[in-house]
């Protein structure tokens, strides 16, 4: 029998109440709750800064499997505040984990809470949208913690970048030997990637691709990072809502202006689309996992991508801002997942060719950012 | 990319009779396959030697030929049929050999036929093991160091460089037929003998070994346009070594972190392009070590497998389904996804629950098998269990077994025993690691000795430490037990307490199961198929209707006894209730089948099927009707439970079973009707026993009761062998009796199905067996109509039948065993339930007597359905048995009153001789139209054999014989040649077989005189290892000896059923 000192609670803005068993940090968490359907991958996700702001859910009921190891780690820490699932299992077997689930949360000061009904969770946010919410462990009072979720702030408006970015810049070499195809050989490039709370998965795959990678903080200056003279710009992942990112929308105007060729992921993709004209919006619950169909309107072949985000960029005001058009749908729901200048050397994408949880199908993208470089130099 | 529009007509190949390693799965793929393909408006041809499938009920195909899976009888179908395409991936390893052999003799190119689905090269790729070993090096990944090997003469060179312990895999075998590992350099040369023997083409290939590596698989789906997924990913929890079709299974994998898992997902889309497989479902395996994630490839099936059913049961996704829709054209991004409705069929399932594959043996039934598992697959069904935990997944797949066992059971062995258990993967090894850690032993001593992954290993351990906590009054939390999977029963024995006391405390404390949907997406989007599984959680998706309703209780894991015959009959059932508009649903654990496939019925319960779990459904379901009798024994085991509880049990009631299964309420009975019986009592100690078969009169016929497929049945010829009998066969007592009946030597057995509404009853068929009676009727073969009896017998055989049907009260199908001695009918046994022939007198008559035995249970009259005289087929239909002992070295394969076959084919033609032909050919006895016939008979049996020789010698064979045997015909103006047995001394029986001049053995044997037995299995075993036609019974030698006159009169012909019967 558990102590009663492991007892938790995660109360939803709507009032319900999953009550279940503290494990991980003993501190409260609050954010928005969303759920992932990977069913591998749990500690890139900790460390994915996307998660910035959000309580994440696991649908897959057995997590902490493999425990968690430092090459795993998608960035410096944990951003997420708090972690959600069915049967928290103290047992890792793998033969590269260095520590359990339980030390590496409890390391980074975050709460998980387990044994509660995931499912029961999960439908209820598929139907109603995602809502806020708060991890808290025993002595607690409902009616207070309930109040509290009530009066959390919406995702939407929300800037979490700036908790996010790094703050100085920085050089990444580092590749990655976990694909199965060898790194590029031949001409390195120079790129410049914009932290909106990068994955490092992102700068493996770069630099497998043959670029010497410059990461700069989010708010550099467009003028900063021209005078470093880039072959491309990258555009990372991040958390929030886009539009909130005020800062980012004009430099990446200036970007596009320069005809530097730019590469966007996700976050970066929807700065993109509102630089070109378009807009963004808020989805029901979002797209968090690794089995998301995205198919490629050009060549109508289907990739199985990994995606995490609330937000989507629209495509009727796509279709208005002149000469970008969607070259990536969405088969579930038919959303923009990535799109293409006519002219002028940039594309970006919604989801996550980096994997890092999820599938390696759109890997090949890091490639034709490289090709599209060449071709400019050319 | 839609369907390709020049495909019009597609032949379909099946898998044929069931056999270990090639079970109901592939029902379950080419019944998906045929409706997907007739949706699409493509004419079927169908070719399946097997009866018992739903895809050989006519209305699946438009073209339906029962007939061997051989392929010189394919190709005469294809002459008839003239198809566009064949589609060969989803009939198992026997539709994919077919279609090489006829690929490379040119049929296909002769007639203009295309394969579909995978092409030649493809397959030849996957298969041939240097061919795909040299594939992987192309695309940078490992495969385990090997060699091929043709001649005995490489075995010390080959040894050098693969080192011990090595794998031995003949190539194209089923099942990994003749596969083994060898941990001697005497052992290495014996088993690639063996190996070299088994494979068809002589080829055997000789592996380093990674035995104790993680094991995984993937199944892999690609369509036209090289879009590729991975539906499902496994993880076994008996390490390599063991056969994967043995191992406990586990879904999806859980000891690979993402990277890991990413890494073998490239391999797998990687290997599936580089094999070439266009479109359809792959099967891949892969071997992990686990001290530092090396990776090899270990092999691919280029096609739809026992772990594609598997992994669709797991997910959801309708591997074969797809598959077939892929091979017509599509692309996955144009299929809708079933389940959701909404989303497309190109993505990658996710699951939200642990699902647990436990393989089934029957190694109760044959006693000489060695028991220990290995590269040879030696189970013979499995259950899937899903759970929100894998100690649930576990726990519930455990008691879905039905072995007895609901947990973890304490093993009585000493220390050294334990060891050996846990050392020696067997059937019994994952309860000797729970006694393991019971009795104290740590992970790490538990991992060492076994290998099993200490992932898995502590979930037991937790269960373990759960039940001690249990034990204890202070630390008893019913809640947390049930989180953890455990059964009431099981706790019940923890606490020393009653399954029913725990059950209602349970009840008061409101502690039940909720139901989940299996969704493939992780309950992202809202699932319209109701799919579901227990578990103890918080939030119940059932929601069940207030229509009428009807349940169906299946019938659990594959056995010998019970498989597939059953399962035909739920389906059925299904169909015949859905036609006069109720709700169906469908309760079963076996993910082999059809009746677990989420459109067969309108809600599915993915379930063990003990008292608790049905209970369980009924409390949320509130059926009008649960149907017992279609599931064999398992569901009419709950009938009695079931109906104490308040169910509603309908069709015959329990108290008609119990009349007809209780041996003094049947003798009664037959009393009361005036029919005979053989002399017979129950016996409840061994001293009554005896009493009672020295007033018989020996031979006597003992078995315990309650049984089926003849469990523990034997003939004993004299006391000793009956002491024998009840010391080492059954526990004698009073709750459990022994059966003892007079054995009716040279009877002719005849098996009768027949429908009954209660106030009528209607014969659905007589079948006449070959083999006389003695041999259990599931082993025999038989012959629908009868071939031999008279008409006066055969009336009053369907007199006594409806008598019995209608005093019994019997709602619904009634199975009837009649023995027929010096012209006198004994009634042998009454079982008012569906009967494992159903599905062959279904297809024999052409009506589907399942279907119209459920709507009867559920309250039509027969009259009202339009079944009220029996129909007389005009053809003949002829049933065989088909045997697992090729899978059993050593094991003799004699039959006898214990059933022994795993499957069934059937023959049909216009007269007995050519139907018995091709029964025989289906069973892989293709009988010869020349040769020497070798002969040994025992000397009841000499007699009547003078017949059977003689025309065979009329049809110019050459007859050999044992001395007595050899003597005795000559006498009677036979041309014999003499032949030393093998106790005598060279040259005997077995140096002729080995040298090839055999092509007919006729041996038979009195059972229960050992020492005959002994002398004669040498023979038997030789001659199925030759691969050479036998007949241990001399009505089978007289059968085949008509069916060979047929086949030197002409070559028999393929008939689809669609011309015989008009529906």
């Amino acid at each position: 029998m558990s102590a009663p000192t492991d007892e938790a609670v995660l109360v939803l803005s709507d009032g319900t109440v999953y009550r279940g068993t503290a494990f991980g940090a003993r501190v409260e968490g609050a954010g928005e709750v969303v759920f992932h359907t990977g069913m591998t991958g749990y500690q890139e996700i900790l460390t994915d800064p996307s998660y910035s702001g959000q309580i994440v859910c696991m649908t897959y009921p057995e997590i902490g499997n493999t425990g968690c190891n430092p090459e795993d780690d998608e960035s410096r820490g944990v951003f997420l505040s708090g972690f959600v699932v069915r049967d928290h299992v103290d047992f890792p077997s793998n033969w590269r984990s260095r520590e359990s689930l339980q030390q590496f949360l409890v390391r980074h000061n975050v709460p998980g809470i387990s044994g509660i009904d995931t499912r029961a969770l999960v439908r209820r946010l598929s139907k109603s949208g995602a809502m806020n919410g708060l991890v808290a462990q025993a002595p607690f009072d409902i009616a207070t913690l309930r109040r509290r979720a009530a009066a959390l702030p919406s995702m939407a408006g929300l800037n979490l970048v700036d908790a996010v970015t790094c703050k100085e810049p920085y050089e990444f070499r580092e590749g990655t030997p976990w694909s199965l195809e060898p790194p590029v050989q031949g001409k390195r490039y120079r790129a410049v990637a914009y932290d909106y709370g990068i994955k490092r998965n992102i700068l493996h795959e770069l630099v497998n691709a043959g670029f010497d990678v410059t990461v700069v903080p989010a708010d550099t200056p467009a003028k900063a990072v021209l005078a470093r003279k880039p072959d491309g710009v990258f555009l990372s992942n991040g958390p929030g809502d886009p539009a909130a990112v005020t800062y980012a929308i004009p430099i990446v105007r200036e970007l596009v202006a320069a005809r530097v060729p730019i590469f966007g992921i996700c976050l970066g993709h929807q700065i993109l689309g509102l630089a070109l004209g378009g807009s963004t919006r808020k989805l029901r619950f979002g797209h968090h996992g690794a089995n998301q169909p995205a198919r490629d309107e050009q060549t109508r072949r289907v990739m199985i991508a990994s995606e995490n985000h609330g937000f989507a960029v629209d495509a009727a005001a796509l279709a208005k801002a002149g000469d970008v058009e969607v070259t990536h749908v969405n088969l579930n729901d038919g959303t923009v997942e990535g799109l293409r200048h006519r002219t002028l050397p940039l594309f970006s994408v919604q989801y996550h060719p980096e994997a890092s949880p999820g599938p390696h199908d759109t890997a090949y993208l890091f490639r034709r950012f490289r090709a599209l470089v060449e071709s400019t130099h050319a | 990319m839609p369907k390709d529009p020049s495909l019009r007509k597609v032949l379909l190949i099946g898998a044929g009779p069931i056999v270990i390693g090639q079970g109901c799965e592939f029902d379950y793929s080419g019944t998906q396959a045929c409706k997907a393909l007739t949706e699409e408006g493509i004419e079927v041809v169908l070719v399946n030697s097997n009866p018992a499938t739903i895809m050989t009920d006519p209305e699946f195909a438009s073209r339906t030929y029962v007939e061997p899976i051989t392929p010189d009888t394919v190709a005469r179908i294809l002459e008839i049929e003239r198809p566009d395409a064949v589609l060969p991936t989803l009939g198992g390893q026997t539709a994919l050999n077919v279609a090489i052999a006829l690929a490379e003799s040119g049929v296909l190119e002769r007639l203009g036929i295309r394969l579909i689905g995978a092409q030649l090269p493809s397959i030849l790729m996957a298969e041939d093991r240097s061919k795909f070993r040299q594939a992987m090096t192309e695309i940078g990944l490992r495969t385990p160091r090997s060699v091929y090997v043709t001649e005995i003469e490489q075995a010390k060179s080959v040894l050098e460089e693969i080192g011990l312990p090595a794998i031995i895999r003949p190539s194209f075998t089923l099942g990994g037929s003749g596969g083994s590992i060898a941990q001697t350099p005497e052992e290495f040369e014996e088993k690639l003998a063996w190996g070299l023997h088994l494979s068809p083409r002589g080829e055997v290939l000789v592996e380093e070994s990674v035995l104790g590596w993680k094991e995984f698989e993937l199944e892999v789906m690609r369509d036209k346009a090289d879009n590729v997924v991975i539906i499902c990913s496994i993880e076994n929890f008996d390490p390599m070594g063991v056969h994967t079709g043995d191992s406990i299974t586990v879904a999806p994998a859980q000891t690979l972190t993402d990277k890991e898992y990413q890494r073998m997902r490239d391999a797998a889309i990687a290997i599936i392009r580089k094999i070439g497989v266009e479109t359809g479902g792959s099967n891949i395996q892969f071997a992990v070590n686990p001290a530092n994630g090396d990776m090899t490839v270990i092999e691919m099936n280029p096609r739809v497998s026992r772990s594609s059913a598997l992994a669709s049961k797991a997910t959801g996704f309708p591997i074969a389904k797809i598959a077939a829709k892929l091979a017509i054209g599509y692309t996955l991004d144009e299929i809708p996804n079933d389940i959701t409705r909404s989303t497309p069929a190109s993505f990658e399932p996710t699951i939200d629950y642990v699902v647990t594959k436990i393989p089934r043996f029957t190694f109760e039934k044959f006693p000489q098998a060695d028991t220990r598992l290995g590269v040879q697959m030696k189970s013979v069904g499995e259950v899937m269990a899903i759970g929100r935990t894998f100690r649930e997944s576990l726990q519930k797949g455990i008691r879905s077994l039905e072995t007895d066992r609901y947990g973890f059971e304490e093993v009585s062995a000493d220390e050294a025993a334990l060891e050996k258990l846990l050392c020696e993967p067997g059937p019994n090894r994952l309860w000797a690691v729970g006694e393991a850690f019971r009795r104290g032993r740590t992970l790490a001593q538990v991992n060492a000795s076994t290998s099993i992954d200490p992932w898995f290993l502590w979930h037991v351990s937790e269960i373990i430490a759960e039940e001690a906590r249990f034990k204890v009054p202070a630390t008893r939390d019913l809640a947390r037990a049930k989180r953890a999977g455990f059964s009431d029963r099981r706790l019940a024995k923890l606490a020393g307490t009653t399954e029913d006391a725990i059950r209602e405390e349970r009840l008061r404390a409101g502690i039940v199961p909720v139901y989940k949907r299996v969704d493939t997406c992780g309950a992202e989007f809202e699932a319209n198929t109701p799919y579901m599984y227990s578990t103890y959680d918080q939030e119940c998706e059932a929601r069940p209707s207030d229509k009428k309703k009807i349940m169906i209780l299946g019938g659990g894991p594959n056995r010998i006894g019970q498989g597939i015959e059953f399962d035909y009959c739920c389906v059925h059932g299904l169909m015949g209730l859905a036609k006069d508009g109720y709700e169906t649903i469908m309760v079963n654990c076996n993910p082999e089948t059809v009746s677990t496939d989420y459109d067969s019925s309108d809600r599915l319960y993915f379930e063990p099927l003990t008292l608790e779990d049905v209970l369980a459904i009924v409390a949320v379901e509130k059926p009008q009707g649960v149907i017992v009798q279609f599931g064999g024994q398992t569901p009419l085991r709950l009938a009695v439970p079931l109906a104490r509880a308040g169910v509603p049990i309908i069709g015959t009631t329990p108290d008609a079973i119990d009349r007809a299964e209780d041996r003094e309420r049947f003798s009664a009975l037959l009393t009361k009707l005036g029919l005979r019986q053989t002399e017979n009592g129950t016996a409840r100690s061994v001293e009554a026993a005896r009493t009672l078969a020295e007033r018989i009169g020996y031979p006597v016929l003992v078995r315990p009761s309650y049984v089926l497929g003849g469990r523990a049945m034997q003939i004993v010829h004299d006391t000793p062998e009956l002491e024998t009998y009840m010391r080492e066969a059954v526990q004698v007592s009073p709750e459990h009796p022994v059966l003892v009946d007079r054995f009716l030597a040279n009877a002719i057995e005849v098996d009768v199905d027949a429908l009954c509404d209660g106030k009528q009853a209607v014969i659905a068929g007589i079948m006449e067996h070959i083999e006389e009676a003695g041999i259990h009727s599931g082993d025999s073969a038989c012959s629908l109509p009868p071939y031999s009896l008279p008409r006066y017998l055969i009336d009053e055989i369907e007199r006594s039948t409806r008598a019995l049907a209608l005093e019994l009260g019997v709602v619904g199908l009634m199975n009837v065993q009649f023995a027929i001695a010096d012209e006198t009918v004994y009634v042998l046994e009454v079982n008012p339930r569906a009967s494992r022939t159903v599905p062959f007198v279904s297809k024999a008559i052409g009506r589907p007597i399942a279907q119209l035995a459920a709507r009867v249970m559920a309250g039509k009259s027969l009259a009202e359905l339009g079944y009220t005289s029996e129909v007389i087929p005009a053809h003949v239909s002829v049933k065989e048995a088909v045997f697992p002992f090729v899978k059993f070295p050593g094991v003799d394969t004699l039959l006898g009153p214990e059933m022994k076959s795993t499957g069934e084919v059937m023959g049909i033609d216009r007269e007995f001789g050519r139907a018995y032909a091709k029964a025989q050919r289906g069973a892989g006895m293709d009988l010869p139209t020349r040769g020497t016939v070798l002969v040994s008979l025992r000397d009841e049996d000499k007699a009547a054999g003078a017949g059977a020789l003689r025309m065979l010698q009329e049809e110019g064979f050459k007859l050999v014989a044992t001395a007595g045997t050899a003597a005795y015909m000559r006498e009677r103006g036979l041309d014999v040649q003499p032949i030393h047995k093998v106790r005598d001394g060279q040259p005997h029986t077995g140096t002729l077989i080995a040298a090839g001049e055999v092509s007919l053995v006729i041996a038979t044997t009195r059972i229960g005189d050992a020492a005959a037995v002994r002398d004669s299995a040498s023979m038997r075993r030789a001659a199925l290892e030759a691969g050479i036609p036998y007949f241990t019974t001399l009505a089978g030698a007289r059968a085949a000896a008509l069916a060979i006159r047929a086949l030197r009169a002409g070559e028999v012909q393929p008939i689809a059923l669609q011309d015989l019967h008009t529906v």
